[in-house]
């Protein structure tokens, strides 16, 4: 029996799993219109290749990855491009992004399957493969699959994130109890591709029946399913590893750092669904729950717009007056239904004033360290809170502010309401801006200076250059006397010249003055 | 509105109003000692600090409403009504009230930005210009030779006129701890001492009951996890362990530990007092520190300073190292391997 360890804080929020995990997976019909963003991962969006009018199958790339930190984006149905332009997108800008709009032609025609034997092929290839699927984290971060399997050097831990701390969300609950078979063969390509020392999945225990789907469907491989304890936010990569393995991630590092490798539990899934079926990412589990007539999970393309969801979930009742993508606490709000299923998007939550009351207004903090109680990563938001109202955004850095996971904990449980999270990443961003012009000033400074000693260098060098022709010139005496001789005519020419310039001064004065 | 969209917190109001919850007990079983006027000063406490507070928020152009209603003035009041005696006349309730709520508070920035305990500084200024006023305790009912009612006990505050044939001295005695060391001076032994009248089983008469009630409001706080137990059992821890070397030094001159826990203003300072986190320490450590030299001190100017109490004192002295404290004692952060660069 593993002994499993705790991290600091957490709370303990209304759970609200009951309104949609005992709804099975339904297939969404494809709707009539998808609309593909090309920014469905961290780092750098995919590069469009279809343009408008073109015919695209499903599963065929519309975005190829641009560059390494990136991934590719596929088209969800058979059908036509309508548009390739920005349009609204949930990011915390609020600012329209590219988007592929596919118009489906009902056909819903596959592209050829390639799928890939893992155990045969050479691990780049399939590295290449889950890149070229468009697989990416599907825990919210969307961060690139294929880096994170890609990773050098021996592995101890394989930490698969089943943990679904946030309320509401169900999507990973529901793809557990039904589909644990594939989650465990995509398990088995992990382990192929990384050769950890050991494999363990991590659930809350507020999901029995998660817990044991995936452990009958383990039983016997080198996989080991393990129940923790409901705690939010368990599911942060950082505190699930704390959990299962006792080992911290360093300040500002990355888990292969000590040896480890996370992954949700529906990337898994997709990786699995991408090597032995060769099927891209073009559809995902999106709970659709709140303040709707019958909340449930969904197998919704990429892309499909949040009402048609909506409408499979009977609608939103009368009083939603905004919606959240992802969990109630680290979710993105939006304001309106106007928006399509993102690779990310695990959850939608129709909001109401009644359901979500708005946080009262703040009050002034009096240091009653329930945030710091509360805290996973063991900060003092009371006090970077200070820092950072006093505009003193170095002592905010020097008191671990980049450490914040903004999980949103502290805000929770705040006595005097004040939105603890939104100050830190207004603290965050502005010495991330500070740092940037800092790099820039040093930049520009070592430029200015090198240019200095370049001009300096080629002064010398000219002097250098001169001093030798002259030298080469190597005049005798008669040449030296002939020339003190011109000289000496010379300045005697001139004091001729300034007599008269006094004599008759204006116009020379006036010259000199211009040009002066 | 970005995330997080839910929220447990219970306002400012919510706390202050559970913490004055808490002490209800503690008034309950004062009004059974010592008669209801303790309710007159609670009540011209209240009033004069929601009024200055109004005038202080509308001097400083804050919303009145919020900041009026968030039960902290209400609060501070409370403890400085419960600090001192309870008869006193209203004008010493008014006085302190006002220095409490306009000095301590307001001038130091309003809520949250205080550095030292509003209640306490109200209470220090009283001791310090009126000693002969706030050393006026009136005697428990069970011992007092007369007994005023509530009118007589109304009048006597708020004109200092007493019933006809009435002198202070028969409803007025000194407080156990003063009375203690009174006697020691006198060289009485501590056995000796604790055979007269005003004293119970380990405290003074109907004080001890207050003490035990407060400590039942402390009980829950924590309970309620508006309070952690480090600051009261560090204070108590301080306050016990100095007890306890002078007491097994020297039995007949220093009275047992337990003693000091049950009499004066221990608990309410343990739990109530130094517990207030606008001006205690905030880290786990802190708290620890902070509580244990609270409660070391307040055995110190107890015992060996010239005043009957020393809650009030050491609070506010430590008080003044809080920034420091919290500076030394920041925890080791997630992913650290211990916190190198917040201490400096």
């Amino acid at each position: 029996m593993r002994t499993l360890h705790t991290f600091h804080g957490g709370i303990h929020p209304p759970e609200h799993k009951a309104e949609s995990n005992a709804q099975p997976i339904v297939q969404a019909p494809v709707s009539k219109r998808l609309t593909v963003s090309l920014r469905q991962h961290m780092g750098t969006p995919a590069k469009p290749l279809v343009q408008v009018g073109d015919k695209v199958l499903k599963g065929q790339m519309i975005g190829e990855p641009a560059g390494f930190l990136s991934a590719a984006v596929h088209a969800p149905t058979s059908g036509t491009v309508i548009a390739v332009e920005p349009m609204a997108v949930p990011h915390p800008s609020g600012l329209p992004d590219l988007c592929v709009e596919i118009e489906a032609d009902g056909e819903d025609r596959w592209i050829d399957h390639a799928p890939i034997d893992y155990q045969t092929a050479p691990t780049q290839a399939v590295l290449d493969h889950i890149r070229n699927c468009g697989v990416v984290g599907l825990g919210g971060a969307v961060f690139p699959t294929h880096i994170k399997l890609g990773v050098q050097g021996q592995l101890d831990t394989l930490v698969i994130n089943a943990a679904e701390c946030e309320p509401w969300i169900t999507s990973d609950d529901r793809l557990m109890r039904e589909r644990a078979d594939e989650i465990v063969q995509g398990i088995e390509i992990l382990q192929h591709l990384l050769q950890p020392k050991a494999t363990l999945v991590g659930i809350e225990d507020n999901k029995p029946e998660a817990v044991s789907a995936m452990k009958q469907a383990a039983a016997g491989k080198a996989i080991e399913i393990l129940a923790v304890p409901t705690l939010y936010p368990t599911g942060g990569e950082k505190q699930l590893i704390k959990i299962l393995t006792g080992k911290e991630v360093p300040s500002g590092g990355r888990p292969y750092q000590i040896g480890v490798v996370c992954t949700n539990v529906a990337t898994v899934y997709t990786v699995h669904r991408a090597v032995n079926h060769g099927e891209p990412m073009i559809s995902r589990v999106v709970t659709i729950t709140g303040n709707v007539k019958q909340p449930g999970n969904f197998e919704a393309r990429i892309g499909t717009p949040l009402d048609d969801l909506l409408a499979l979930a009977g609608g939103a009742l009368p009083d939603t007056n905004r919606y959240i993508m992802g969990g109630p606490m680290m979710g993105m709000p939006l304001p309106d239904s106007g928006y399509h299923v993102q690779k990310g998007s695990n959850c939608f939550i129709a909001a109401s004033d009644a359901l979500f009351p708005p946080e009262p207004a703040a009050m002034p903090c009096t240091r009653c360290t329930h945030c710091a109680e509360a805290c996973p990563v063991g900060l003092r938001p009371y006090e970077l809170q200070w820092f950072i109202r006093g505009k003193n955004f170095d002592k905010a850095r020097t008191y671990n502010v980049f450490d914040c996971i903004e999980c949103g904990c502290c805000s929770y449980v705040c006595s005097s309401n004040i939105p603890l999270v939104q100050y830190f990443r207004y603290a965050k961003s502005e010495l991330m801006e500070r740092d940037r012009e800092k790099r820039a000033a040093e930049m520009a400074r070592q430029r200015s200076e090198l240019k200095q000693q370049r001009l300096e260098r080629e002064k010398a060098e000219k002097a250098a250059k001169l001093a030798a022709a002259a030298a080469a010139k190597s005049e005798s005496p008669e040449e030296k006397a002939a020339k003190q001789a011109a000289i000496a005519a010379a300045v005697e020419r001139a004091k001729a010249k300034k007599a008269e310039g006094d004599a008759a001064p204006e116009a020379p004065a006036e010259t000199i003055k211009e040009e002066a | 509105m970005s995330s997080p969209h839910i929220f447990e917190g219970h306002g400012v109001s919510g706390t202050m109003f559970r913490v004055m919850a808490a002490l209800v007990p503690g008034i309950v079983f004062y009004v059974i000692a010592f008669g209801p006027s303790i309710l007159i000063s609670l009540t011209i406490a209240s009033l004069t600090a929601l009024a200055v507070e109004a005038a202080m928020i509308r001097l400083r152009a804050y919303p009145v409403k919020p900041f009026v209603t968030d039960g902290s003035v209400l609060l501070t009041a409370w403890l400085l009504a419960l600090s001192i005696p309870p008869m006193s006349p209203w004008w010493l309730i008014v006085v302190g009230t006002v220095i409490a709520v306009v000095f301590a508070k307001h001038l130091f920035g309003g809520l949250g930005n205080n550095l030292f305990n509003p209640a306490m500084v109200g209470f220090a200024a009283l001791m310090i210009s009126f000693p002969a006023y706030m050393t006026h305790w009136p005697a428990p009912t069970v011992l007092a030779g007369v007994h005023l009612g509530f009118g007589d006990q109304l009048a006597y505050m708020l004109t200092g006129a007493l019933p006809a044939g009435m002198e202070v001295d028969a409803i007025n005695m000194a407080t156990p701890l003063d009375t203690l060391k009174t006697q020691l001076h006198l060289h009485h032994t501590v056995s000796e001492v604790l055979q007269m009248p005003i004293f119970d089983v380990i405290g003074g008469k109907g004080s001890m009951w207050i003490a035990a009630m407060y400590l039942l409001g402390g009980i829950y706080l924590w309970r309620a996890r508006i309070i952690s137990l480090h600051i009261p059992l560090a204070f108590l821890g301080g306050l016990f362990l100095m007890g306890a070397f002078f007491y097994l030094k020297d039995a007949d001159h220093y009275v047992a530990p337990w003693f000091h826990l049950a009499t004066g203003g221990t608990m309410l300072g343990a739990f109530f007092i130094a517990t207030d986190p606008v001006t205690a320490a905030a880290t786990p450590r802190g708290k620890l520190i902070f509580g244990f030299a609270a409660g070391a001190l307040t055995y110190v100017i107890r015992v060996l300073g010239g005043y009957p109490d020393g809650v009030a004192f050491s609070v506010l002295i430590l008080n003044a190292f809080v920034p420091l404290i919290d500076t030394y004692t920041q925890p080791r952060v997630f992913g650290h391997l211990k916190n190198e660069e917040a201490s400096k």
